[in-house]
This record gives C-alpha cells, sequence and structure tokens, in this order.
C-alpha cells in the first residue's frame, strides 16, 4: 500500500521521483525539520553585509586550488636537483619542497593558474576578513547578542593570517626563507623561552630540514581544521542571533525585513559565490604573483632588495622597521632585545584591545539589551573615531613595511620615510580620532538638520518683501524614520553604594563614559519632528504661492494668461537652469504675429 | 529604539535587561512601517521580464562556452617545450576560459535574483537568544539532578582529583614534544645545546676565506679598493646539505671588503684584525638574522634590506640607523704563506641576531 | 522666467565649418614641423662626420663639456673626482646611460637622455684611456649571451640582488641613492657596471667575478629581458608590496563594488 500522502498535496512537488527520494532522506534524518527552519529564512539586504562572504566564498577558492596543489607539492627539504623546463633553474640544487613547486608552474598543465589562483585567493581572503571587521566595528554589530562571535571571528582573522604565512613559505624560496629567518630572529629575542622555541621550531639550528615539513602539517591539518570549525560555529551564531540590520522605515529591534533564503539569498549568495571565484581566476590568468623561479632556493647568502611579507604580515615588519636603533641592554648576563620586545608588545596590545572591544564597550554603557539594529558609523562618534585611529595606526605600521619602495618610486631618502613614519605612528592616531570625532559630530548635525528642515534644494526664491531664502524641501517619512532612530547614550553619574562609598571602578567607568558621550545631540522626538513639519509645510505654501504668483504673472507678460501652471517643482522634475519655467511660448500662427511682450512694451 | 514596545524585552517575565546609559526618550520617532512595494520594469512590462529572463539564461549557455574553451585550451596550449611564451598562453586562456564561465553562473544567478525572482520583503520576527524561563528552569534541573545522582559537587575528593587527573594526563603528551629537537649525543656532543651551537661557528685559526658559492679561496692581491666579496670558508664546499651545510653557512656568512688602511678607524685591541684594510664582518644582521649584502661602495655603508638598519665599515660596523642594535661580529683575518686570506679565529661572539642567553 | 524658443538663424556657413578649419590648422602647423625636424635631422653631424673622431676630437669634447668638473687635466674638482684610470669602459657607461654629463648635484646621477653620439662618447673614452689606461671594452663572447643562464642566475642572486632586487626591478640605498633596475641596460653596460663599479655600486674585478662568470650574470640578464613574466603582468617584479596594493584596489575594490550591485533594487 502505498504511504498515505501527509502534505495534502495530490503530487509530490518536483516529480515522484524527487519526492521519493526527499522522503527517503528525511525518514533517516530529519531533514525537513531543517528546512523548515531554515528554508525560507529572512536575511536584511546590505552590501556591506556581504563583506563577510567576501571572506568565505574566497576561502572555498583556497581550499579548492589548495587540495589541487597538495596533489603535486612536496613539502620535503630533502637536497635535489630541478630538471623541468625553466631554463634558469635547471640543475640548481634546490630542496624538494621548491622542485616541486617549480614544477606545479612550469610542467604542470594549468599548475601555475591554480598557484597563482590559490595565492591570489588568500591575499583576498585575509583582506575581506578586514574589510568585513571594520564593518562589523563601525557599525557596533559586536554588541550583545554577539560579542562573542565577535572574538571567534577576530581568531579567525589571526588564524588567516597564520595559514597565509605558513603556505607562502611552503616552497622554500630566497624571499619567503629570508621571512622565516625574520621570524627565528623574533623568537630568538623573546626572553627565557626565545632561544628554545626556536630550537624546537626549527628542529635544531636555523634552517634545519624539517621546517617546511612542520609548516605543511600546519597548513593543511591542524589550522584549516581549527579554522573551519569556528568558521562553523561562526556561521551557526550568525544564524542563530539573526543578522542585524540598518535602521529603517518598518525595522525595528524585534524584526528582520529582507528576503527568503531560497530563493532569493540561495541565488545571490551563490552567484557572488561564482562571481568571487570568477574574479580570482580572472587575475590569476593575468597577474603574476610570487614569482618564485626569479627568487630562487633558499640559501642564507642571497637576500632580494623589497624583501616584504605578504600584506597582511607587513605590519608587523612595519613596525620592527619603525625601531630607532640601538634598543637592547645587556643585564644580569641577559640581552634583552627591546627592538624585538617593543613591536610584539605594541602588536599585542593592539590585537587584545580589539580583541576584548565589545566587553569594554559594553562595560562602559552597561546596556545589557539585545541589539540589533546596526548603527551607522556617525551615531556612535567616540567609537568611530577610536576606529579611525587604529586603522591609522594599522596602515602606518603597514606602509613602513614598504619604507624602501616608498622612497625608489617617489624619490626620498629611505631614512626620510622612515622618520616621518615613526612621527605619524604617534600623531596619525591623535589627528585621525579627532578628525573624525567631528565630522561624526558634524554629521550627525546635518542629520538633524534634514530630518527635522529638510534638504537643501538648491532653489533660491526671492520673496517679495527681498529676501533670498534657499528652499529645503522635506524628505518623506520614510527617510525621516532612517535619520532619527538610534541610541543617544549619556556619561554616567557616579552615586554612592549602599555603604555610602563611590567605588574606584565606578568612578573609573563614569571618566569613560564622560568620554565617550559627552559630545552628544539630543535625540529628535516625534512632537519636534511633528512642530518642524508643520513650520516647514507653511513655508513651503507660502513659497508655493509666491512662484503661482510669480508664474502668473510670467504667463501674462508672455500673452498666455490662461496657461496651465504646472509647478516647477512637484516633486520628481525639479527645475534645472536650461528649464527655469515650463511655459513655452508657442510658434506664431504662419500668418501672425507674436503676442506683444507686455512688460517690454509698458518700459517704453 | 529606545522606545519601542519591544517584544524581544518582554517575551521574558523575568528578564528586564538594564539599558544602561542609554538616553530614554518618552517620546520617540514613531516608526512608519514599510514602505508600499515599488514595482520593478520587470513586474511592470511582460516583454522586460522576457529580456531579462532571456539575458538570465543565455549568461548560462554562454558560461558553458567558457568552460568548454577552458578543456580545450589545455589541450591547445602545451607546455612541454619549456619556453615562457608557451607558459604564458596556457595560463592565460584557460584562466579566461574558467574565468568567464564562472562570472557568467554568477552574473546570471544575481540577475536571476534581482530582476526575475520576486522582490517582495518579509518581515520575520526575532526570538530572544535568552532561552525561556522554563527552559532555563528544566536546564538548571537538569544540572541539579545530574549533581544529585553523582554526588559531583558533595564529593569534592573526587572532583578534586578528577580535575588534577585530567590536567595531569596532558602533560606526557606536551613532554613528547621536546622531541622536535636534538639531543646531545656520542657522535654529536652539543647538538642538544642550542647556545653552545649559536656561540659557535665553522671559522677556525688558518681557515681561508673563500668565494660563496664557488669555493674558490681568495688572495689578499684579488681585491681592489670598492671590491664587496661575499666570503664562506674553504671547507664548507665539503660540507653536504644533510650534514648541516645550511646550518652551517647561516652562521659562517661574511662580507669581505677593501678600504684605504687609513680610512679605518680601530680599536686597540682590534688593530690586527684587519689587513692592509681588507675587512671582513659578519654578513648576517644582529638585528633578526637577514644577509646584509648591500655595500655602498663610497659611503662604505652597509645596509641590511629586510628593515633597513646601516653599519659603518669604517668603525667596526657600528649601526648608524635602522632597527639594528648590536655592531656586526668581525672577522680577525690575516694572510697565510701563500697570500690567500684565511681567518685568524673564530668569531668572538655569536653572529646573527640575539638571544637571551646572549651576554 | 519666458523663455523664447528660438532656432538659431542658418547661416551659410556649415556646421562642420569650425571643425574642418581647426583640423586643416593642426595639418599645416604639424606638416610643417615634420618637415622642418626632418630636414634639421638631415643635417645632423651623423652624415657629415664620415670619419671617426679621434682621441684629440675627444680631448676637445671633453674640455668643452666635462672640464668644469672634472678638470681641464682630469684630475678632478670639487664637483667631480678624478677620472685617471677610469677607463673607456666607464666613459661609455656612464655617457652612454645619459648620467654623464651630470645635470645637477645630487644623492646619485640618474639616467636621462644621451647627450652625445656613439662615436663622440667613444672619442672621449679614447682620450681618457688615453691619459691612464684603465677598464676596456670585453672580448664580444663575453657579450653574447651565450652563457648559462642557471649558474648566471645564482650568481646574480648572491651578489647583485640585494641592491638591484631579484628580477633586476631596482631597490633602495641610503640617504636617496638608488640600485636602478636593469630592464633596458645593453649587455656591453652589464659588463661596464660590473667592472667600473659606478658610484655606490662595489667593483666587481675578474678575480671577483671571473669573466666567465660576469658572461653567465649577462645571460641571465638578458634572459629575464628577453622572457616575460611567466604568470602574465609582473606588476612591476615588486614582490607582494604591488601585489598587496593591487589586491586591494582592484580585487577588493571590484568585489566590494559587485556587492552594491548585488544588493542594489533592480529598476
Amino acid at each position: 500500500m502505498a504511504p498515505a500522502s501527509t502534505t495534502g498535496r495530490d503530487k509530490p512537488l518536483g516529480g515522484r521521483f524527487i519526492g521519493a527520494t526527499a522522503n527517503y532522506i528525511d525518514e533517516r534524518t530529519s531533514l525537513s525539520g531543517f528546512v523548515k527552519e531554515l528554508g525560507r529564512k529572512i536575511f536584511p539586504d546590505h552590501w556591506s553585509f556581504m563583506l563577510g562572504e567576501i571572506a568565505l566564498w574566497a576561502f572555498v577558492v583556497v581550499l579548492l586550488s589548495g587540495t589541487f596543489l597538495t596533489f603535486f607539492f612536496q613539502a620535503s627539504m630533502v637536497e635535489t636537483h630541478y630538471n623541468g623546463a625553466f631554463l634558469p633553474m635547471r640543475g640548481i640544487e634546490m630542496s624538494a619542497a621548491m622542485s616541486s613547486t617549480l614544477n606545479i608552474s612550469f610542467d604542470i598543465r594549468g599548475g601555475l593558474l591554480v598557484r597563482q589562483m590559490h595565492h591570489w585567493a588568500a591575499l583576498v581572503f585575509v583582506a575581506g576578513i578586514g574589510v568585513h571587521m571594520l564593518r562589523v566595528f563601525f557599525t557596533g554589530a559586536f554588541r550583545k547578542p554577539r560579542e562573542l562571535n565577535w572574538v571567534i571571528g577576530f581568531i579567525l582573522f589571526i588564524l588567516a593570517m597564520a595559514e597565509g604565512f605558513t603556505g607562502y613559505s611552503l616552497p622554500d624560496d630566497v624571499l619567503s626563507g629570508n621571512g622565516l629567518r625574520i621570524i627565528d630572529g623574533m623568537v630568538k629575542g623573546i626572553p627565557l623561552i626565545g632561544t628554545w622555541t626556536s630550537f624546537l621550531l626549527f628542529g635544531g639550528e636555523f634552517p634545519g630540514s624539517a621546517i617546511v615539513g612542520r609548516l605543511y602539517t600546519l597548513h593543511i591539518l591542524l589550522l584549516p581544521a581549527i579554522l573551519v570549525g569556528l568558521l562553523v560555529v561562526h556561521l551557526m551564531l550568525m544564524v542563530i542571533n539573526k543578522h542585524t540590520q540598518f535602521a529603517g522605515a518598518g525595522r525595528t529591534n524585534s524584526v528582520v525585513v529582507g528576503y527568503p533564503m531560497m530563493p532569493v539569498y540561495m541565488s545571490k549568495m551563490g552567484g557572488f559565490l561564482f562571481i568571487t571565484f570568477g574574479v580570482i581566476v580572472l587575475i590569476a590568468s593575468l597577474f603574476t604573483i610570487n614569482p618564485i623561479w626569479n627568487y630562487g632556493p633558499y640559501d642564507p647568502s642571497p637576500v632580494s632588495a623589497g624583501t616584504q611579507p605578504d600584506w597582511y604580515i607587513g605590519f608587523a615588519d612595519g613596525m620592527l622597521r619603525l625601531i630607532p636603533p640601538g634598543w637592547e641592554v645587556v643585564f644580569l648576563d641577559r640581552t634583552w632585545s627591546f627592538n624585538i620586545l617593543v613591536p610584539l608588545g605594541v602588536i599585542g596590545i593592539f590585537i587584545v584591545l580589539v580583541l576584548i572591544y565589545p566587553f569594554i564597550e559594553a562595560w562602559v554603557t552597561g546596556d545589557k539589551r539585545e541589539h540589533h539594529i546596526a548603527q551607522r558609523p556617525r551615531n556612535a562618534a567616540t567609537r568611530t573615531a577610536i576606529g579611525a585611529a587604529g586603522v591609522t595606526m594599522y596602515a602606518v605600521m603597514w606602509a613602513a613595511a614598504s619604507s624602501d619602495i616608498i622612497a625608489t618610486h617617489f624619490w626620498l631618502t629611505m631614512e626620510g620615510v622612515i622618520h616621518t613614519l615613526q612621527a605619524l605612528l604617534i600623531l596619525g592616531p591623535i589627528i585621525a580620532y579627532f578628525v573624525t570625532k567631528r565630522i561624526c559630530i558634524a554629521l550627525q548635525k546635518k542629520d538633524r538638520e534634514i530630518a527635522l528642515h529638510g534638504y537643501e534644494s538648491g532653489r533660491i526664491v526671492r520673496l517679495p518683501g527681498g529676501e533670498y531664502i534657499e528652499v529645503h524641501q522635506p524628505v518623506d517619512e520614510y527617510e525621516r524614520f532612517k535619520l532619527a532612530d538610534f541610541d543617544t547614550y549619556e556619561p554616567l553619574v557616579v552615586r554612592p553604594n549602599a555603604k555610602g562609598r563611590i567605588p574606584w571602578h565606578e568612578n573609573f567607568r563614569s571618566s569613560i563614559s564622560r568620554w565617550f558621550f559627552e559630545d552628544r545631540l539630543t535625540p529628535v522626538t516625534q512632537s519636534e519632528l511633528d512642530a518642524a513639519l508643520a513650520h516647514q509645510h507653511h513655508d513651503l505654501e507660502h513659497v508655493a504661492a509666491e512662484e503661482d504668483l510669480e508664474l502668473q504673472g510670467a504667463h501674462e507678460r508672455a500673452g498666455v494668461p490662461d496657461a496651465p501652471h504646472t509647478p516647477i517643482d512637484d516633486g520628481r522634475n525639479s527645475e534645472v537652469p536650461v528649464r527655469p519655467s515650463n511655459v513655452i511660448i508657442p510658434e506664431p500662427e504662419p500668418g501672425t504675429k507674436a503676442p506683444k511682450n507686455r512688460e517690454k512694451e509698458s518700459d517704453q | 529604539m529606545a522606545h519601542e514596545d519591544d517584544p524581544l524585552e518582554h517575551e521574558r517575565a523575568s528578564w528586564k535587561p538594564s539599558p544602561g546609559l542609554a538616553v530614554a526618550v518618552s517620546d520617540p520617532v514613531s516608526n512608519p512601517g514599510l514602505p508600499p512595494h515599488r514595482a520593478r520594469v520587470t513586474d511592470k512590462d511582460p516583454a522586460a521580464m522576457q529580456r531579462a529572463v532571456r539575458t538570465v539564461y543565455t549568461l548560462f549557455y554562454l558560461s558553458i562556452a567558457g568552460s568548454i574553451w577552458a578543456v580545450a585550451a589545455y589541450m591547445l596550449f602545451p607546455i612541454e617545450s619549456g619556453r615562457i611564451i608557451d607558459i604564458r598562453n596556457n595560463n592565460l586562456f584557460i584562466g579566461l576560459g574558467i574565468a568567464f564561465a564562472l562570472l557568467a553562473i554568477g552574473l546570471g544567478a544575481i540577475h536571476w535574483s534581482k530582476a526575475v525572482m520576486s522582490d517582495k520583503e518579509f518581515v520575520e520576527p526575532r526570538h530572544a537568544t535568552r532561552g525561556r524561563d522554563t527552559t532555563r528552569e528544566a536546564a538548571i534541573q537538569a544540572f541539579a539532578d545530574a549533581n544529585e545522582e553523582s554526588g559531583f559537587g558533595r564529593r569534592v575528593m573526587i572532583r578534586n582529583s578528577l580535575i588534577a587527573a585530567v590536567v595531569a594526563s596532558v602533560v606526557p603528551g606536551v613532554v613528547l614534544f621536546r622531541g622536535l629537537a636534538p639531543f646531545n649525543s656520542p657522535d654529536n656532543p652539543h647538538a642538544g645545546d642550542p647556545v653552545y651551537l649559536l656561540e659557535h661557528t665553522m671559522w677556525k685559526k688558518g681557515m681561508r676565506l673563500a668565494h660563496d658559492p664557488s669555493g674558490e679561496p681568495i688572495r689578499a692581491a684579488d681585491l681592489t679598493l670598492g671590491s664587496a666579496v661575499h666570503v664562506i670558508p674553504e671547507e664548507l664546499a665539503t660540507v653536504s646539505h644533510s650534514d648541516g651545510y645550511l646550518e652551517e653557512k647561516a652562521k659562517a656568512l661574511v662580507l669581505l671588503v677593501r678600504l684605504l688602511p687609513e680610512q679605518l678607524t680601530e680599536s686597540e685591541e682590534r688593530k690586527d684584525w684587519s689587513y692592509n684594510g681588507i675587512v671582513a664582518y659578519s654578513k648576517v644582521c644582529t638585528h633578526v638574522g637577514c644577509p646584509v649584502a648591500l655595500y655602498e661602495q663610497q659611503t662604505h655603508h652597509l645596509l641590511c634590506p629586510c628593515h633597513q638598519s646601516q653599519f659603518d665599515v669604517t668603525d667596526h660596523a657600528k649601526v648608524i640607523f635602522g632597527p639594528a642594535a648590536r655592531p656586526l661580529p668581525q672577522l680577525p683575518i690575516t694572510v697565510d704563506a701563500d697570500g690567500y686570506l684565511v681567518a685568524q679565529s673564530d668569531f668572538t661572539e655569536p653572529v646573527g641576531p640575539s638571544f637571551w642567553e646572549r651576554h | 522666467m519666458v523663455r523664447e524658443t528660438t532656432r538659431r538663424s542658418k547661416g551659410r556657413r556649415s556646421p562642420w565649418a569650425a571643425a574642418a578649419l581647426i583640423g586643416i590648422g593642426l595639418l599645416i602647423t604639424g606638416g610643417v614641423y615634420a618637415g622642418a625636424s626632418a630636414a634639421m635631422a638631415a643635417t645632423t653631424p651623423e652624415t657629415t662626420a664620415s670619419s671617426a673622431l679621434t682621441a684629440d676630437d675627444g680631448k676637445k669634447l671633453f674640455q668643452a663639456n666635462c672640464a668644469t668638473c672634472h678638470g681641464l687635466n682630469v684630475q678632478g674638482t670639487a664637483d667631480g673626482p678624478s677620472l685617471y684610470g677610469v677607463g673607456e669602459l666607464a666613459v661609455h657607461f656612464q655617457m652612454s646611460t645619459g648620467r654623464m654629463p651630470l645635470q645637477m648635484q645630487g644623492p646619485q646621477a640618474p639616467q636621462k637622455p644621451v647627450q652625445f653620439t656613439d662615436e663622440q662618447i667613444t672619442a672621449i673614452g679614447e682620450y681618457i684611456q688615453s691619459i691612464a689606461p684603465g677598464p676596456t671594452f670585453p672580448e664580444d663572447e663575453v657579450l653574447d649571451g651565450g652563457g648559462n643562464a642557471a649558474e648566471g642566475g645564482e650568481l646574480f642572486r648572491i651578489n647583485c640582488a640585494m641592491c638591484h632586487n631579484v628580477a633586476g626591478a631596482g631597490g633602495a640605498l641610503t640617504e636617496g641613492k638608488y640600485a636602478p633596475n636593469l630592464h633596458t641596460t645593453t649587455p656591453l653596460n652589464m659588463y661596464a657596471a660590473m667592472v667600473t663599479g659606478p658610484q655606490n655600486m662595489p667593483v666587481f674585478n675578474d678575480m671577483t667575478l671571473t669573466t666567465e662568470e660576469k658572461r653567465d650574470i649577462i645571460t641571465y640578464l638578458l634572459y629575464l629581458q628577453d622572457n616575460e613574466s611567466a604568470g602574465g603582468f609582473s606588476l612591476g617584479s615588486l614582490g607582494p608590496v604591488s601585489e598587496g596594493l593591487f589586491i586591494w584596489i582592484f580585487g577588493i575594490g571590484s568585489l566590494i563594488a559587485i556587492t552594491v550591485w548585488i544588493t542594489a533594487k533592480s529598476n
């Protein structure tokens, strides 16, 4: 007996075969529950919400291309000779790692393409995480309930950088080998454990014959496993918490407005996967990356002018370059290398601050509600300014990594470049903070003005009394709501606790909250809006009446007193310089004269 | 947003999260609700919809063409000749085919979702992330029951010893990783002593300086003013890679330059470390270990390309710019009976980057 | 406020008249210039000096163009070093790359348009060589590019890449000096630079790099010049800096532009 239909359909959706398959799977996996929950889940639509997808799809490209490469790459430092097609490397003694990379590039069809795809995709991956992180930070999307997701995401960022570093060190070429040498020097500079950590890492003295194999284990096994695991948690949390969305009409903290996963989002996300993939392949087919055949096999002796790590490690290399000479002491029979410890310390503090920022802000505001509305950066002025300062500092460190290339390309001295960047490292963030904060507050004022008084339409009207005014056009109620719907915070006023004391941390919290929220605008209220709107309408009616009179006068002067008054600005077609009015004088009928210009005649 | 009747807050009877320092607005701007749906061209005009549909499937079919082209390119552009132009063409044409195929699918899918699929916006309520009070009660009860039945909380001895045992069980696994680096052995009595290894290089008294990489020894007369020669110990050429060629080379690298004797400022104890204005310095940067290979013939400065540390060859290779903190170690050299440059001894201090135990 | 819509009164002149007038004017001016410069080129000393210049001509050229800085007797002044013993090879290198005559003092003499003809440079070189012998031109074989590119590459990486970059893209030295790129250097100038050590480049005499090794290095550099990068456009061969800049500006830039398109409402 065929099982009775449970769905009320007379024919299975998609046909009998699909129906039977779906039934088979559901009876073994409870898949229908999954589909019911997630199939029509609503996602909000904004371009800045797709930045994380740049990273995600670039990671898919990295995984796929990387898997191909593992079938050909040999992660061994055993000495061999390259005997492939590339002439300048032929016969040269090198490790199997380098030799197999050359083979992939020159002796396997499409091998170079996949290698370049892999490396370009890695650069896009980390850059995608970077822009995604910036978006989350500047829109406050890390607030409750997403603080943990921020932490997970930041760890993913670090893991991605580690993946990149271990990856480009695999071919054992001069550029990445010198990079490993630098890492070795840095590790050795760490007190107490440095010498031994380096010894264990390289399996003895530098360079040893173990490091490439060990980095390979990290690169294809340990780090991807942790990365994928955390990525799954990251995405699951995003699904559970649902995505944030910007304020707007119909959007509240308790709803999500957008399109369903099936079919719209599936299609948009799937499409973006293919586009990201396609863009990366396009770049890989047109542009060389990491030409290891030029660098040659690693040897401690050669080095290239312009030795830099991949872009995402640049900030660390740059920080090393910015330290002035001589920062090292021998104390208590031990060497304290501050020229290494200070960069490590600065970067370490930077990382920790970024990692715990959501908790800092949560502590300052004391706001324990769930936040699902993303903030516009201008509405969180201090946070945006702090972010700008952080970005500036990162950018200065990053720029310092290419100090020699900046010098040659802009006809400067490298000393000048480095001295300038040293100064900017301190001054840049401070200036960026102040400038950004002021810009944010100014933008808030502008928003308030637009919400209450409309936007400047550019139309100057002269009133009969002689004064010139610029007509402000009101924005519609949807735009008004978008401008006015945001939270404001005020500084903490400390009060003594039950014991009559004020704990030091409350005082501290109060001063931080003053720093954050002292400069703020009062939120717009509905009654303010109503009053402003009424005033606006009154003004606009006044102006419209004046314009009507003007039009009528113009029509009379042109001899067409009964022509209809098409308003100059009907909200859709506003006036333009070449069409100041809608009145066109008709061509005179053949045999008749043009109507008289009464204004001219009255002057005579 | 500080205003509204937020169902999230009222979903849980006992949960009233504090708004903290948020300003409470008594009269917030009211939400006008979703704006009316604006019809797209494809919604209003069936011909436009048809065009959009045609665009979508045309893109998908073009994608197939791209994939076929990529396969054809794989066969049409062989690389076995070894010529670079063949590699370039192979890379370019396979890549363009794949890129086109993927982009066409992506563009088609996006166009489909934007112009053809329904663009009706939906409103879905959020649920508070916090569990229901009943759920939380049940969870707490589950733990309470388990605690009761196992006595985990009560039986302190069991609990503490369990935690200690689990922590201890991890330690042998960690200790195994000591094996990452060698131990001392009868054949290599210092193989497991990183500090000893860092403090000694291959250079010995009488060992000839030789060209890198050929291993040909160098005569003092071979060097003219303005020369910079990259040097390895002559014996290094006999060390095989599996016996530590690169490891020895990484410490024994030397740069040899010739100046006029009067251009050199030499301390008393180092007066005989140079030969007739020829000086030898370690090529390993004292910052983090890159080769300090750039020699400026007229300024007599050495520049490391990694982090731009600069050293003055006329004055003990002291640091004049950049993040390095120590001058480059000098190799004492002299000339043997045949006129070849030889080392007088090993370096008198560890070469390369600093490490904790260095004093 | 009211505007009359009138049509332009038609004249006898075609609307294309202005365009035609400008076009004819440009053609005439360009033609005259081309003719004049061709005529001038026809009268350059190239064709009139059918006999080779001698060292004596070289001396005259030297005293007219170089002595202000290098001294009338080649002994050097405060502005320029003595050229005793630099050899005709150095003269060829400096002048055929336009570095000399130096336009102004600075950290380094930059390459710029060549001021003298090949004959004139050779003549000056002969003069300098006659005063005090120095490095001279090599055998043709050294420059023929038939050496071992692989060994040349290895030597290049050890001896040259730290200043000139592994692909010969050039690099920074201290105080505003730089090692130039080698993309258009002639084999003779490659040899000349190695032997004469111009400005802050070290001197690579034949004991440091044998003639055979120099030949190998030249072969390698010619290989780099003759073959484009295997993976596509090389982005200047500057390494991760240009790669990172490219991916941020064009990669992330285009991807973000595409996200704006994806999420924009359809028309």
